[in-house]
Formats: C-alpha cells, sequence, structure tokens
C-alpha cells in the first residue's frame, strides 16, 4: 500500500512463477531426502557389520582373570614355594589431583621416603595417566590398617588384593626354584600375549622359569556388559581361571639344609643324586639369595650388593661353576686302561716319586716326596698315585681317553631343567686343532691323567658321570622334577663286572683302607666309595701346585672335589662337592660328602625301620 | 473428502485433518522413541508441551492470515529489538547467550524463526514479482539483522536455520537463478573468510569435527562417532525397541534431544528411518500443497517458506547426526525432546494450516 509500485502486479505471472518454483520445491525435497536415505542405506546395510562391531566393542568389555600360580613341594611333600594373599598400595595418576601433597601425607602411613617419592614422581612422567602406579608392593598390616581407614582421603589411591609368590626357604633353594618377578618388556615379547593379559608375574630364573608354562596355569575370562562410564552392568560369562600346576621335586629339604650348612664357611656346590633313578636329592649353590626380594623388583642396593659381591651369590655353581676334575677323574681312567686291556686287574707298577716322557726333562710329581713304592689299581686309586696315572695316559693315549670318557657325559650337558647350564670340555686332538690350532702334546696326555690341563666340569656332570660309574655303565637322566618315567640307557654292555669292582673297591678304599686318603669319613654301618680331587686356581706357579704351604691366600687356594656314594655296594646316593679355596679334597670335600650321606642314610634306615631306634 | 469433513464441522472451527492426523502420527512415533531414550519422565513433559503445541497449532489456524500480514512488520521490530536485548542482558548458557528471562526463559531466536518468514511474505506481498534488484536487497538486509544477531549469540544452528527460512521467501518470490547461483559462490568464497575472522573456537571445532571424525574419539568428535555406530549397528530392522545398546548404555550422547535420530534408526533400523522420513515428506508435501492452493502472495510466500524450513530442519538433523553435515544443533522436528522447538514448529504449522482454512475466504 504505502510502497508506491511502478508496475502493476500481474497475478498471473506471479502464480506461474510461484508454481514453478514449488515445482523446483518438490524436486530438491526429493532429491535431499534420497540423499538422507542413501547415506542410512550406506550406513546401516553397506557399512552395517563394522559398526555392529564397533557397537559390541562399546558394550562388551572382556577382562582376564588371572590364575593362580602352582605350588612347589619337595620329595615329601613338604611346600617350599607358594603364594600368599597380600595388599599393595597404588594409584591412578589421572584421578590424582595433587601427587606431590598426597604422598607426602602417606609418608608416615606406610613408610616412605624422599628417595621413594622421588623415584614415583618421575615414574609418572613416562606412565600413561590410566594406568596404575605402584607406591607399595607388600603393605604390613599396621600399613594397610592405618591407610583403609584415611582412604577417603586419598581419591585415586587404593590398596589392592593379590597373591605374592612367597618362597619359605630363602638361600638354600635359590638357586633351584629361581624366582618369579614382575613381567616386563623383553617377557611381554616372550610370553604369549592372550595367555597372560591379566598376569603380572612370570618365571625369571630357576625351575620358576624352566617350568612357567606349567606353574602358570589357565587364565579365566570375565566377559561382562559395561556402559559408557565403564560401569559394568551385567555380567555375561565368567570363565573361572585354572591354577597352575604344583610341582614336586626330587630335592629333599632337609637333606638341602644339611648340604648347605655342611659347606661351612665356604662357597661352593654340593649334588646328591640317587643313581638308580636319577633323582637329585640335593643341589646347593652357596652362597644363595633371597628370591623374595627379587618378586617385585628388588632395590637398586640391594641388587648392587649381590651383583658386587666377589662370593657371587647369584652365580649358579652347580650348573655353571667350571672346574677341573683333577683326581676325581683317575677312577674313570683306571676304568679305561682295564676296558682298552692297557691293564689287567692284576697289573702293577712302581712309583718313585716323579715321571719322566722319554727324551724330556720335565718331571711329573707324585703328591708323595720319594712315591708311593709299588703299587696295584686299587692303591692307586686309595692313595691317589699321580704317576700311576701319569704312565697309564700316556699308555692309553688321548684318544682312547677321550673316546672312553666320553660315554660318561663328560664335556655334555646333563640336560638338568634349569635354564643357563655351562658346557663342559673333555679336551680331545680335534678340539685342540679346531680351537687352538696346535697339534696336541704328549705332556698335556700326561696331566689329563689325573684330570688337569684342559679338563672343565660342571658339579651336575661330575654327579651325571658318578652316577653311572656307581651304576656300574647305567646312565639314567638326572632330574629335578619327580616323574613317573624316568630316562636310562645302559652303556658299556662290554666292561667285565670284574673290572667294574675293582675300581668301585679302589673308591671303597678311598675311605676303609688304611692308607685310603679320605679315611676320616669312614662309618661303621655302610661302605663308601670316594675319590678325592683337587682343582687347579690358576695364578699359581707351577712349583707352589705342591707346596704345601698353608699360608697360600685363600683365593688362590686350590678348589677341594670329592665324589662318592654309599652303600657301595648297592649305591643309594651319590654325592659330588665341590669345597671352593677348600684346598684338600680329602681334608676338606670329603668330610662335607660324609655328612650328606650319613643324613641321608640314616633318614631312610629311620624310614625303613620305624620300630628300631 | 477433506471438503466433506470441512463442511462437515462448525464453519468457525478449521482443521486440516490430513496435517493434524500426520502430525499426531509424527509424535506418536516420536514419543515411542524418546520412551526408550529417555524414559517416561521425558515423555510425560513432552506429552504435555505437544499438546500446548496442538493447541497453538490450532489457535493459529483460526486466525485470518491478513491479520497475521497486518502485524508482521511489528513483530519484526519486536524480534530484532529482543534479539538485541539478548546480547546486552542475556542468560547465559553453556557459552551461549540465548535466553531471556521475562517470568519464564525464553528464546527469542526461537521467535525469530517464525518472524522472518512472515516480514518477507509481507514485504513481497506489495512487490512486483519477480523482485528487481533493490528489492533483493532490501530484503536481503532484512533478514541478515536477526540473521547477524542470532549468529553473534552465538547460535550457528538456528541462525543458518533463520537465514534458510529467508532465502526460501526470496526462492519462492522468484529470485532469479542468476542470482541464486552467484548467492551460493559467494557463499562458498566467503566461508573460508568467514572461518579465519568469525567463527568462534567452538564452531571451528564443530566444523573440524565434522570434517574428520576419527581425529580425536573421546573428545568433540565422541558424538558423531558413537551416532554412526548406533546408526550403523541398527542395520536394517533394528535391534528392537528399547534393545539399542548404545542408547541404552549411554555411549550415544543426547539421544532425546539432538540425537534421537540415531536411536530411531539404532532400534527400529533402515525401516524405521524410511518410514518416519515418509511421514516428514507427507508433511512437507501437504504444506507445500496448501501453498501451492493459496492465491494470495503473502500466503503462498510464508506457507511455503515455513515448510520449506521445516524440511530444511529434518535434512540438516539427519545430515548432522550420519555424519553427512556438521553438527550444528538443529532439533529433529516434534520428536526431538524440547519444549522451545515444538512451540515453535507447531506455531508454523498452524499458520501453514490457516493459509488452508482461509483460501475460499479470500478468493471471495
Amino acid at each position: 500500500m504505502n510502497h508506491g509500485n511502478k508496475q502493476i502486479k500481474n497475478a498471473q505471472i506471479e502464480t506461474r512463477i510461484f508454481n514453478n518454483r514449488i515445482f523446483y520445491s518438490v524436486i530438491i525435497v526429493l532429491i535431499a531426502i534420497s540423499i538422507i536415505i542413501f547415506r542410512f542405506f550406506y550406513l546401516q546395510v553397506i557399512q552395517h557389520e563394522t559398526l555392529l562391531f564397533n557397537s559390541e566393542k562399546n558394550r562388551i568389555k572382556t577382562t582376564s582373570l588371572p590364575p593362580a600360580r602352582g605350588f612347589i613341594y619337595d620329595r615329601n611333600g613338604k611346600l617350599l614355594v607358594d603364594n600368599l594373599p597380600t595388599y599393595r598400595l597404588q594409584f591412578i595418576p589421572e584421578k590424582v589431583l595433587d601427587l606431590k601433597t598426597k604422598l607426602d601425607e602417606l609418608k608416615p602411613l606406610v613408610k616412605l621416603d624422599d628417595n621413594d617419592i622421588e623415584t614415583l614422581l618421575l615414574q609418572v612422567e613416562n606412565n600413561p595417566a590410566f594406568k596404575p602406579i605402584i607406591v607399595k608392593p607388600k603393605l604390613t598390616e599396621t600399613e594397610l590398617s592405618s591407610f583403609i581407614v584415611r582412604k577417603h582421603t586419598f581419591s585415586g589411591f587404593d590398596a589392592i588384593p593379590y597373591l605374592i609368590r612367597h618362597y619359605k626357604y630363602t638361600n638354600i633353594l635359590a638357586h633351584i626354584v629361581g624366582y618369579v618377578g614382575r613381567i616386563n618388556d623383553a617377557d611381554n615379547k616372550r610370553l604369549d600375549k592372550n595367555r597372560y593379559m591379566g598376569t603380572e608375574y612370570t618365571g625369571k630364573r630357576g625351575l620358576e622359569k624352566y617350568h612357567e608354562k606349567s606353574l602358570h596355569g589357565q587364565p579365566g575370562t570375565l566377559i561382562v556388559e559395561s556402559n559408557a562410564q565403564g560401569r559394568v552392568l551385567e555380567s555375561i560369562e565368567q570363565i573361572s581361571p585354572v591354577s597352575g600346576n604344583d610341582i614336586t621335586l626330587t630335592i629333599d629339604i632337609d637333606l638341602q639344609k644339611t648340604a648347605y650348612q655342611a659347606l661351612g664357611e665356604l662357597t661352593g656346590s654340593v649334588i646328591a643324586i640317587d643313581p638308580k633313578n636319577g633323582e637329585i636329592l640335593a643341589m646347593v649353590s652357596k652362597p644363595g639369595f633371597d628370591p623374595n626380594d627379587f618378586v617385585n623388583g628388588i632395590s637398586q642396593v640391594k641388587y648392587s650388593s649381590l651383583i658386587n659381591s666377589i662370593e657371587k651369590p647369584l652365580f649358579n655353581r652347580s650348573i655353571k661353576g667350571g672346574y677341573e676334575p683333577g683326581s676325581t677323574i683317575k677312577p674313570y681312567i683306571a676304568l679305561a686302561g682295564l676296558y682298552n686291556n692297557v691293564i689287567g686287574i692284576n697289573y702293577k707298577m712302581f712309583s718313585k716319586g716323579y715321571f719322566q716322557l722319554p727324551n724330556k726333562d720335565r718331571k711329573y710329581h707324585d703328591w708323595k716326596e720319594g712315591g708311593h713304592g709299588n703299587i696295584n689299581i686299587t692303591q692307586s686309586l686309595a692313595q691317589s698315585v699321580n704317576t700311576f696315572y701319569y704312565d697309564l695316559a700316556i699308555k692309553l693315549g688321548i684318544d682312547r681317553i677321550h673316546d672312553f670318557l666320553i660315554h660318561f657325559k663328560f664335556g655334555e650337558l646333563s640336560n638338568i631343567e634349569i635354564l643357563g647350564e655351562m658346557r663342559g670340555l673333555l679336551p680331545s686332538r680335534k678340539w685342540k686343532k679346531d680351537k687352538k690350532g696346535t697339534i696336541w702334546y704328549p705332556g698335556e696326555t700326561v696331566i689329563t691323567g689325573i684330570g688337569q690341563g684342559y679338563f672343565v666340569n660342571t658339579p651336575i656332570q661330575l654327579a651325571t658321570s658318578l652316577s653311572i660309574l656307581a651304576n656300574k655303565g647305567l646312565f639314567v637322566q638326572p632330574h629335578l622334577i619327580k616323574k613317573d618315567e624316568i630316562i636310562e640307557k645302559q652303556i658299556f654292555l662290554d666292561i667285565e663286572e670284574q673290572y667294574w669292582s675293582t675300581i668301585h673297591q679302589g673308591m671303597i678304599d678311598v675311605v676303609h683302607s688304611a692308607k685310603g686318603s679320605a679315611r676320616t669319613i669312614r662309618n661303621p654301618n655302610y661302605l663308601i666309595a670316594g675319590k678325592s680331587g683337587t682343582s687347579q686356581v690358576y695364578g699359581k706357579k707351577e712349583e707352589d701346585v705342591y707346596n704345601k704351604n698353608i699360608e697360600t691366600p685363600k683365593h688362590l687356594r686350590n678348589h677341594a672335589l670329592f665324589i662318592s656314594f654309599a652303600p657301595a655296594n648297592d649305591p643309594k646316593i651319590a654325592v659330588v662337592v665341590v669345597a671352593e679355596h677348600g684346598s684338600s679334597g680329602s681334608g676338606t670335600a670329603a668330610p662335607i660328602a660324609g655328612i650328606v650321606i650319613e643324613k641321608y642314610l640314616s633318614d631312610i634306615l629311620k624310614m625303613n625301620q620305624p620300630g628300631k631306634k | 473428502m477433506i471438503q466433506s469433513q470441512h463442511n462437515f464441522h462448525n464453519k468457525r472451527h478449521y482443521v486440516d485433518w490430513w496435517l493434524l492426523s500426520l502430525i499426531v502420527l509424527l509424535m506418536c512415533y516420536g514419543l515411542l522413541v524418546l520412551y526408550s531414550a529417555g524414559g517416561w519422565v521425558l515423555v510425560k513433559q513432552q506429552m504435555i508441551r505437544m499438546a500446548l503445541g496442538i493447541v497453538a497449532m490450532l489457535f493459529l489456524a483460526q486466525l485470518k492470515p491478513e491479520k497475521l500480514s497486518g502485524i508482521a512488520p511489528w513483530l519484526y521490530i519486536i524480534t530484532v529489538m529482543l534479539l538485541i536485548a539478548v546480547l546486552i542482558f542475556g542468560y547465559e548458557s553453556k557459552g551461549a547467550q540465548r535466553w531471556l528471562k521475562i517470568g519464564i526463559r525464553f528464546q527469542p531466536s526461537e521467535l525469530a524463526k517464525l518472524t522472518i518468514p512472515l516480514v518477507l511474505a509481507w514485504f513481497y506481498r506489495y512487490r512486483v514479482l519477480p523482485p528487481d534488484f533493490k528489492s533483493i536487497l532490501i530484503s536481503i538486509v532484512m533478514l541478515l539483522v536477526p540473521v547477524v544477531l542470532i549468529y553473534k549469540q552465538p547460535d550457528l544452528g538456528t541462525s543458518i536455520m533463520v537465514g534458510v527460512s529467508g532465502i526460501f521467501v526470496l526462492f519462492l518470490a522468484g529470485l532469479s537463478w542468476k542470482y541464486i547461483v552467484s548467492g551460493i559462490a559467494t557463499v562458498a568464497t566467503a566461508a573460508p573468510i568467514l572461518w579465519h575472522y568469525s567463527l568462534s573456537a567452538y564452531q571451528k571445532r564443530r566444523v573440524m569435527t565434522f570434517l574428520n571424525p576419527e581425529n580425536d574419539s573421546l573428545g568433540s568428535s565422541w558424538n558423531i562417532i558413537q551416532s554412526k555406530i548406533a546408526i550403523g549397528s541398527g542395520g536394517l530392522f533394528g535391534k528392537g525397541w528399547q534393545n539399542g545398546s548404545q542408547t541404552q548404555l549411554d555411549f550415544l550422547p543426547e539421544h532425546s534431544t539432538d540425537f534421537i535420530l540415531s536411536v530411531l534408526a539404532e532400534e527400529f533400523g533402515l525401516i524405521g528411518v524410511v518410514i518416519l522420513l515418509l511421514i516428514y515428506l507427507a508433511i512437507i508435501f501437504r504444506g507445500l500443497y496448501i501453498a501451492f492452493q493459496a492465491k494470495d502472495t503473502f500466503n503462498r510466500l510464508f506457507a511455503g517458506a515455513l515448510t520449506l524450513t521445516f524440511f530444511v530442519y529434518v535434512f540438516i538433523n539427519a545430515g548432522m547426526i550420519s555424519g553427512l553435515l556438521p553438527v550444528v544443533g538443529v532439533p529433529l522436528p516434534l520428536v526431538s525432546y524440547g519444549g522451545t522447538s515444538i512451540l515453535t514448529i507447531m506455531a508454523s504449522l498452524g499458520m501453514i494450516m490457516s493459509v488452508y482454512n482461509h483460501r475460499k475466504l479470500l478468493k471471495s
């Protein structure tokens, strides 16, 4: 009305324009609706499976329920390793507002020091904010209760119950069972992710590592429906975890304790084995350590004190310690002489105090000045006559020595159920050519006769050989875990019985004859067959080897060795003792073996005759 | 048929039964979905609002369009003043000033959705159509004032809706294609500049989320990702009423309001979505038919523009919850929970209905 129009509005034109625009509107609406329908078709039909999977992933949360680790028992059913319920204090970084203040408040409650707090604050920086950080792995009861009553003031912190591995026997058993520790990145690469989703610990050393698969058990799963806030609404399915298998050792924990104590102040190894079935009754490496320290991570201070100790407590001497067999090789050399018909049962030899190779100046001495006189095989063993074996070794030659000893598993792995065993060395012409690039000299054969030179054995390998010797040629696989089936194999079917009995007699004479080197350990109840030896400690001058000077500093003293089995006519136990820097095989090592044998045989006797006292 | 019903009733009560029954059908469908998404409490409140909405619609349907035309310029002036008042005295909520407290909380931008088509239809009522450059310029200015004011609150969604409703009037008035094409070109060029100098951080974030939702799945894009999962996992037939895990377990955000179509899609599947869209389509076509039947320019323009605006609500909401468009906060008409939106839409439908009711009276 108030707009002055120059043109008159034309109703017909306007209607046409408008109808035309309505027509376009309908087209636009139809196109737009089609776009929407196609979009929903794309999401709901073409993308349906992917998005349905995502929606299920939202809805369903799967948690892994860790299994309880299997226990470890000794041969008599005594509990050695179990799991203890305990609490750890942890916090989730993103849920704690003022961490520094809260940690300071916790300090007196759970006994933290400034160092701990600093470490924790450092940890937070490299940790995803939702992943819990452990303040203290093991709360004492007082710590737990003083935290619990104040828990409401520590939001983000919580005391979480869990099962901690517990080693009842520490030093004496540490090298056998080893320990578990927290799973680290290296473990994660090795372990099956699906089975270890909820597991926090894994075997790191010893049987705990070797038998990880069996000890760990089968994890369970808990499938729950949870909402967007993560609250569990409904448990859909629960598969309970299956605890790990228990393990029964062949170890007699009392005998193990006896052996450990028998070593006294000395470092070294004691192995007791039942030669008939290969069961290892005791296997000591002294000193030991406390495996419990490692479960939640050992402190830096403790660890460096273990690593830097000259006694090397983390070193398992029983399977890793390399020693010369020394004179303990003599029974095998004598048997080699008989087997190869180099000597006969009644062979005798005159010991004049030294041995010389033809056209050579060098003298190889007896330990007794002036020699032992006329000596037969049993006497050569009882009195440990070196010249007898120098001579015999030359007569045999290195090839026959090597080829014979190899059947006693010298220089082979014992395949015991602990990882990290060291392979010993049985020298040979070929070995020397390959490794040293030089020919074998006769002088080397001479000292091989008394177990010196290139020879290296671990205590467990000495025990294996000793079992074969005690069994008169029957090899039984030594083992630490009780099993129904034992692996055994008869070797040397062609060694005459009288050869075996001659050698055994010589070893009995070591303990029971008037001139026997280890006669101090004789016992009226049973016969012990034994042989002492010394393993040279390098760093000494040649002429000092036979120097009886007792003032040799301890770390340069020779290692004392003793191999033995008893009762000699029906061996129930074979014992290898390596007493480091013990100087004298018969003086130091033999009595240790005597204690172990006595403990075991008197226990058996008690068990078999409960009425008698 | 409608004619006969119309005659059957008292002449003083004007009701378009087609439109009314479609609206009631849509409301029932919406309540069904809302019950699943938000429970009985929300349904009860929504029903009260819907009842009020129906009353408002029927009341406006009785008004002669003539009267609306008469008050249109005054309504426009009041709206602009209220929008200015919002910016000065407004009540702040969720980082935006959209509310005025006059006894009850009141959102003037909602009023603008009705006023703009009305005032522009009134403007063209006296102009020769198709509009010349001068009248286009005037109407653009009239449109831009409230759009900019709403945009400043900031409320991107509503300012777009208001802008669109005005442009539809221009379109229906016969704005030449030349202008339409150059207008689109201008917007396309201006968008990056606006992005740089004009959008606030939250608006930028919304647009960025739209462009790349997988970028930050727990932040602003969470909504759109979860919405797509809800829609897609529903499949062809849906997970069943009250069985949508995305909805029931709270993975889907704002599932009673802006994202209610995702709930429907999850629980009733593509079939349910298509049924809903068909109902909307029927309402829109009915509205366009009413506009088409109208003989007066004012009636045609505002009935047509309001109908097309109603359609744009559906399109933008469905587009944004399915990841086709940025999340701009446009509710799904008559289905999303929320009072103001229902009243506005019902009012616009009432006005459309009044055009139908008074088509003959005007003619005579």
